[in-house]
C-alpha cells in the first residue's frame, strides 16, 4: 500500500473527531499524518533521520507570498504537535521593486520536540526564492546549513540586480553549504501546463511548490493546507486546484527526485506542554481574542475606535469580523478620532478600546489625558514599531515604554500592561482590561510587531478559567449632604480602589457633567482651588500606584548574584538565553515584568537581592531608566535596535560578559 | 415621534425649562449671546419630552464649550475639536440617548475640522449647535477661521490674510444631511430651527450667529438691527418663494444663464420666477447656492432657516443593523467556539 502514501491527496486524517479538534497526542501517530517510507520497503525509499528541532527560513519576493508559505507551514507545524515560534520579515512597501533587496520577505519558522522560546537565531534549512533573497539572508545561514534555490531565477538580469558578477550557484561561494538547486518556476509551470493557465498565472504557484516539497522533507501533515487553498480559492476553483496540484508536485518532487535523499522527522513536543487542547495563534489574533473575552467576562458591550496602522491594524481587521459578539468597530477619520469615539463610548458603558502604534500613541495623547481626568475605562493598545516618527513600520522596537508611562501634559498616570509572547497577548488583554474596568483608568497595553506577527502554540483556555470581570454601574445617590439631602457625586471614590462611580447616560438621577477641567473632589465640579487641585493629583497617581498586581516571579534555582531583568517580548530571547548560560554552569536569575505601572511591589526588594541587574531592551535603556530612577539601583543595559528581536546566542554572550565583568 | 427620537425613552413627567438648569452659576461675559441660547434650549428641550437622563451634551473648548456645565443632563466638556469624535463613539454605541454637540467657530472649523466634516459625511445621530462668533473668545480675542479677511485682532494687528469658512457652505459640501442657521437674539427662530433638527435623523449641523461682546461687539449687527435686517436676512421657509426686504419686495431667482441665484426687485412679470424653497431636495445644489449668497463683510443677503433636510440611512443605525446581520447569519457569537477555531490539537499530560 506504500503508493496510497506517495502523495498528499492520498493522505487522510485519522477518524475525523467533531468540530474538526485533533484526538489526542497519544493517537497520533505521525505515520498517519505524514507519509513515511520505512527504509525496509523497498528500494525507493529514502533515509528517514530525526531532529529535535529544525529552523527553516522562507525568502522571496515580496511578490512571492513567502508569508503565506510561512503560515501554511506553520500551521502543519502547529496541527503536528510541535512547539514553534516563528518570525515574519517584511518590507513597509507593499510591493518594493521586484528582485530587489529591499523587497526581500522572509518568515522564519523554529519548531522542535520539546519547548522553544524564539524563532531561532539561524536558519538550518534557507529556502531562496530568487538572488535577492539569497543575498539578503546568506549571512544569517551558518555554513553546513541547506539552502534550496530557485535556479530560474538565477538569470543574468536578476543576479545583476543585487549585484552577483558571477552565479554564486556555480562559483563556488556557497561551497560551505548544502546547495539543492531546484527550477522551482519550470517545475510549477510544468506541474500545471494541463490547467490552462497563462505562464504568470501557473508561475505564482511556485511557493506552494516550495511547500509541499519542505513538506515533505519535514513529513509535515497536509491535509489542512489543501482544505485552506481550496477555501482561500472558493470562488475561483480553478486557482484553487492549480494551487494544490503545485503543492502535491512539490511533494512528490523530493519524494522521487534523488537530490533529496534524507527527510527529517521532528516528533511532536507532547513533554513541553500540559494537558489541554491547543491551537497555533499569532500575538494580533491572541490579543483581539482577549479583547472579545475581556468584554463578555464584563458582560459588556466591545467598542474599538481606531486608524489603521501597521502592525496594529489587524486587529481592527479581527474584531470587525465578531459583530455577532454585539463588537462595534469603528474606522475613524484619524487617530484622535479613533481614541475619541472609544472614549465616547467608554462614557455609555461600553468596554471600550482604541488600537495603534507609536505615531498614533502621540496623536492621541491629549485624548488620554482626557481619559486619566475623567476617570474612566479606556484600553490604548499599542503595536511597537521601530521610531522616531514614521520610522520602521514593520519592524519591532520596545521604544514606546516612556511614551506610555510619560507622554502627556499634566500628571497624567496610566498603568501599562506587556504581554511576553504572542499567545500571552490574550492574558494580557484580560488583564489590562481588569485593570480598566476595577480602577476606571486608560491602560496601555503594549505589544510589539514582533509579537503582533509571530505565533506560537496556545492552550485555548476554558471559558469558564477566565476571569470575572463584570462592574457595578452606580444606579443611585452616594452621598448625603447635610441637609440629608440624597446626591450623586460623580467623583466620590471607593475608599479600596480610589475609583470612581461609572454612571453611565440612561441612568435616572445621575444626570452630571464631567470634563477635562480640574475638578472638585467628590462632587466633580469645576474647581481652580490650589488646594483641591493638589489633592487631586496625589490622589490620582495614589489610584494609579494602588493597582494590585501580582508579585514578581524570579526564577533563580542556583542562587545566581546576576539577575536579568526583562519586560515585554524579549521574555523568549532571554530566556533562551538564561537556559544556555546555566547550560554552561554560569548561575544567573531571571525575571520579568509583565506590570511597567505600577510596578509589583516587590521588586525594589528583589533588585536589591543581587549584586548586579543586566536589563536587555530593544530600546536604549527605557526601563533600566525607569528602574534606576525609582530605586536606586545601578541597573545595566543591554540595548539592540535594529527592528529585529535578540537572538538568544548574541544575548547569552552579553550576559556572560556582564556577569564577568 | 421622528425616527431620530424613536429610540430614546420618553419623559414620565411633564418637563419645565427649571428641570434643564443645572445648579452651576453661569459665568459667560455679561451680555453674551451665549446666554440667549442656552435660554433657549433650555426652553425648547421640555417640548422634546425625553427622558432628560438619556440625552447628552458634548462640547469641546471654548466659551461655548462650557455649555454642558449648565445643562441638568448628562454631559461632557472635553477637548479642543474632538466633540464630535467622541460623540460620534456615544452615539453609535447608545441608539437610546439624544446626543447635542456644542463647538464654536474655532472648535468645530479650525482644530477640530477634520471630525466635524466626518461626522456630517457619514451622518451620525449627533445635533450639533455650532456658535459663530467670528472670533476665539476665550483666548481673548485673535481672529477664528469665519473672520472676515482684513481683521485687526491681538494677533494680526495688519489684518488678518485668511479667507474665511461659510459654515453652512461647507457642511453642505461635507454631504450634511441637515443644515440650517439661526440667530441667538432670534429666540422663537432659533427654537423653530432646534425643534427640526432634533426631529432630523442623522447629523444636523446648525449654525448659531453669536454675539461675542467683548471681542467681537455688533458682528451680525446688520441682521438684529431692526432697520437693516429687513434688507440683510433673508427668512427661508420650506415651500414657500423666498423673499425678503421691506415690504417682501425682494426674491431670489434662478439665472437661466449661469445657473446660479441671484437678488432681483420682485415685479409682477417676474413674481412667477421667485424660487420656492425646497430644504427636502436631495440635490444639495440649491442649497449651496443659497449659502452663498450673503456678503461676507456686510452679511446682506444672509439666509437663515432651514437650508437642507434631507433623508439618508444614519450610520449608528446602520452599524446597529450590522451587527444583528451578523448575529442571523453566524449566530449570537460563542466565546469557546471562537477561541478553539478550526485547527487545533490536543494534549494529554
Amino acid at each position: 500500500m506504500t503508493s496510497q502514501v506517495s502523495s498528499p491527496a492520498e493522505q487522510a486524517e485519522p477518524a475525523e473527531q467533531p468540530g474538526g479538534v485533533a484526538p489526542p497526542a497519544a493517537e497520533r501517530d505521525p505515520s498517519l499524518l505524514a507519509p513515511r517510507r520505512d527504509p525496509s520497503e523497498g528500494s525507493g525509499a529514502k533515509e528517514v533521520r530525526k531532529l529535535e528541532r529544525v529552523i527553516i527560513r522562507f525568502a522571496g519576493d515580496s511578490g512571492d507570498g513567502m508569508q503565506l508559505t510561512g503560515d501554511r507551514f506553520t500551521s502543519e507545524t502547529a496541527s503536528f504537535g510541535n512547539d514553534l515560534s516563528t518570525l515574519p520579515n517584511f518590507p513597509a512597501e507593499i510591493r518594493a521593486p521586484a528582485g530587489t533587496l529591499p523587497g526581500v520577505s522572509s518568515f522564519q519558522l523554529h519548531f522542535a520536540d520539546h519547548d522553544i522560546l524564539t524563532p531561532g537565531d539561524a536558519p538550518d534549512v534557507l529556502v531562496a526564492m530568487n538572488p535577492a533573497a539569497l543575498k539578503a539572508n546568506i549571512a544569517d545561514v551558518p555554513r553546513g546549513a541547506e539552502i534550496i534555490v530557485n535556479t530560474d531565477e538565477f538569470t543574468k538580469r536578476p543576479m545583476a540586480k543585487v549585484g552577483y558578477a558571477t552565479s554564486p550557484l556555480e562559483d563556488g561561494s556557497l561551497d560551505a553549504y548544502r546547495v539543492h538547486p531546484v527550477p522551482l518556476t519550470t517545475l510549477t509551470i510544468e506541474a500545471l501546463k494541463d490547467f490552462g493557465l497563462s505562464r504568470k498565472e501557473a508561475e505564482r504557484s511556485k511557493n506552494m511548490f516550495a511547500l509541499g516539497l519542505l513538506s515533505w522533507m519535514y513529513h509535515r501533515p497536509t491535509q489542512n493546507t489543501e482544505s485552506f487553498l481550496r477555501k482561500k480559492f472558493a470562488k475561483k476553483p480553478e486557482i484553487a486546484e492549480a494551487n494544490v496540484a503545485a503543492f502535491r508536485a512539490g511533494w512528490n518532487f523530493g519524494e522521487t527526485t534523488e537530490d533529496f535523499a534524507v527527510s527529517y522527522e521532528v516528533a511532536p513536543a507532547t513533554s513541553a506542554f500540559p494537558s489541554g487542547t491547543y491551537r497555533n495563534i499569532s500575538g494580533n489574533l491572541a490579543l483581539s481574542y482577549g479583547l472579545i473575552a475581556a468584554a463578555r467576562q464584563a458582560d459588556l458591550p466591545l467598542y474599538l475606535g481606531s486608524y489603521p496602522i501597521t502592525p496594529a491594524s489587524d486587529i481592527l481587521h479581527e474584531l470587525s469580523k465578531h459583530k455577532n459578539f454585539g463588537v462595534r468597530t469603528f474606522q475613524a477619520e484619524d487617530e484622535i478620532a479613533g481614541i475619541g469615539a472609544a472614549l465616547g463610548a467608554a462614557f455609555g458603558g461600553s468596554l471600550a478600546v482604541t488600537t495603534t502604534s507609536g505615531p498614533g500613541v502621540a496623536l492621541k495623547s491629549e485624548t488620554i489625558g482626557l481619559a486619566v481626568s475623567l476617570e474612566l475605562p479606556l484600553l490604548i493598545v499599542d503595536i511597537q514599531r521601530g521610531g522616531p516618527s514614521t520610522g520602521l513600520p514593520t519592524k519591532t522596537e520596545q521604544a514606546d515604554l516612556l511614551q506610555a508611562m510619560y507622554g502627556r501634559n499634566g500628571e497624567a498616570p496610566v498603568p501599562v500592561v506587556a504581554p511576553r509572547t504572542a499567545a500571552d497577548c490574550f492574558d494580557a488583554a484580560v488583564d489590562a482590561a481588569r485593570i480598566a474596568l476595577t480602577y476606571r483608568t486608560p491602560v496601555f497595553l503594549l505589544s510589539d510587531g514582533y509579537l503582533a506577527n509571530g505565533s506560537e502554540p496556545w492552550r485555548v483556555p476554558e471559558v469558564h478559567e477566565l476571569p470575572d470581570l463584570r462592574v457595578q454601574f452606580a444606579t443611585g445617590p452616594n452621598h448625603e449632604l447635610a441637609d440629608g439631602t440624597e446626591v450623586f457625586w460623580p467623583y466620590k471614590r471607593d475608599p479600596q480602589t480610589l475609583a470612581r462611580p461609572w454612571a453611565v447616560p440612561g441612568t435616572p438621577g445621575l444626570e452630571h457633567r464631567i470634563g477635562g477641567i480640574e475638578k472638585q473632589d467628590g462632587t466633580g465640579n469645576i474647581s481652580y482651588d490650589p488646594a483641591n487641585h493638589d489633592f487631586m493629583v496625589r490622589t490620582r497617581q495614589a489610584k494609579i500606584d494602588g493597582i494590585e498586581v501580582p508579585d514578581l516571579d524570579v526564577d533563580d534555582p542556583h542562587g545566581a548574584k546576576t539577575l536579568v531583568l526583562g519586560w515585554g517580548s524579549t521574555y523568549g530571547p532571554i530566556t533562551a538565553a538564561v537556559r544556555r548560560l546555566r547550560t554552561e554552569g554560569a548561575p544567573i536569575a531571571q525575571a520579568h515584568l509583565r506590570h511597567l505601572n505600577p510596578f509589583p511591589k516587590n521588586l525594589g526588594e528583589v533588585l536589591k537581592r543581587y549584586d548586579k541587574v543586566i536589563v536587555p531592551e530593544m530600546n536604549l535603556g527605557q526601563l533600566a531608566t525607569l528602574i534606576r530612577a525609582k530605586y536606586l539601583v545601578d541597573a545595566h543595559s543591554y540595548n539592540q535596535v535594529n527592528g529585529m528581536p535578540f537572538k538568544a546566542e548574541q544575548l547569552a554572550t552579553a550576559l556572560k560578559e556582564a556577569i564577568n565583568d | 415621534m421622528t425616527e431620530a427620537l424613536k429610540l430614546v425613552p420618553k419623559a414620565e413627567a411633564k418637563q419645565s425649562m427649571k428641570d434643564f438648569k443645572s445648579d452651576q452659576e453661569v459665568r459667560w461675559c455679561p451680555g453674551c449671546g451665549d446666554y440667549a441660547i442656552l435660554a433657549a434650549v433650555q426652553g425648547f428641550m421640555p417640548e422634546l419630552g425625553l427622558a432628560k437622563e438619556n440625552i447628552v451634551f458634548i462640547s469641546g473648548i471654548g466659551c461655548s464649550s462650557r455649555f454642558p456645565y449648565y445643562m441638568n443632563t448628562y454631559g461632557m466638556h472635553s477637548i479642543h475639536g474632538r466633540a464630535p469624535a467622541i460623540a460620534t463613539g456615544l452615539a453609535s454605541s447608545r441608539q437610546d440617548l439624544s446626543v447635542w454637540v456644542v463647538t464654536g467657530d474655532g472648535d468645530a472649523l479650525s482644530i477640530g475640522g477634520n471630525h466635524l466634516i466626518h461626522a456630517l459625511r457619514r451622518n451620525v445621530n449627533l445635533k450639533i449647535l455650532l456658535f459663530n462668533n467670528r472670533i476665539y473668545g476665550l483666548t481673548k480675542g485673535q481672529y477664528s477661521p469665519t473672520s472676515e479677511v482684513g481683521k485687526i485682532t491681538k494677533s494680526t494687528p495688519m489684518g488678518s490674510l485668511d479667507a474665511p469658512f461659510n459654515p453652512v457652505s461647507l457642511a453642505i459640501g461635507a454631504e450634511a444631511s441637515f443644515v440650517a442657521r439661526t440667530v441667538d437674539s432670534d429666540r422663537k427662530h432659533l427654537t423653530e430651527v432646534l425643534r427640526q433638527a432634533a426631529e432630523h435623523p442623522g447629523t444636523a449641523l446648525v449654525e448659531i450667529y453669536q454675539n461675542c461682546n467683548i471681542f467681537n461687539d455688533g458682528a451680525f449687527e446688520a441682521l438684529k438691527d431692526k432697520d437693516q435686517a429687513q434688507e440683510a436676512v433673508i427668512r427661508l421657509e420650506h415651500g414657500h418663494p423666498i423673499r425678503f426686504g421691506t415690504d417682501n419686495t425682494k426674491g431670489v431667482i434662478r439665472d437661466r444663464a449661469t445657473g446660479d441665484l441671484r437678488v432681483i426687485e420682485v415685479t409682477p412679470e417676474n413674481e412667477a420666477d421667485i424660487l420656492v424653497h425646497d430644504a427636502h431636495t436631495p440635490s444639495p445644489t440649491t442649497a449651496f447656492a443659497l449659502s452663498r449668497l450673503a456678503d461676507p463683510d456686510t452679511l446682506h443677503h444672509t439666509p437663515i432657516g432651514v437650508f437642507r433636510s434631507t433623508e439618508r440611512p444614519v450610520y449608528d443605525t446602520l452599524m446597529s443593523d450590522q451587527l444583528e446581520t451578523a448575529v442571523e447569519q453566524k449566530g449570537k457569537g460563542d466565546l469557546t467556539t471562537l477561541l478553539t477555531g478550526n485547527d487545533t490539537w490536543t494534549v494529554v499530560g
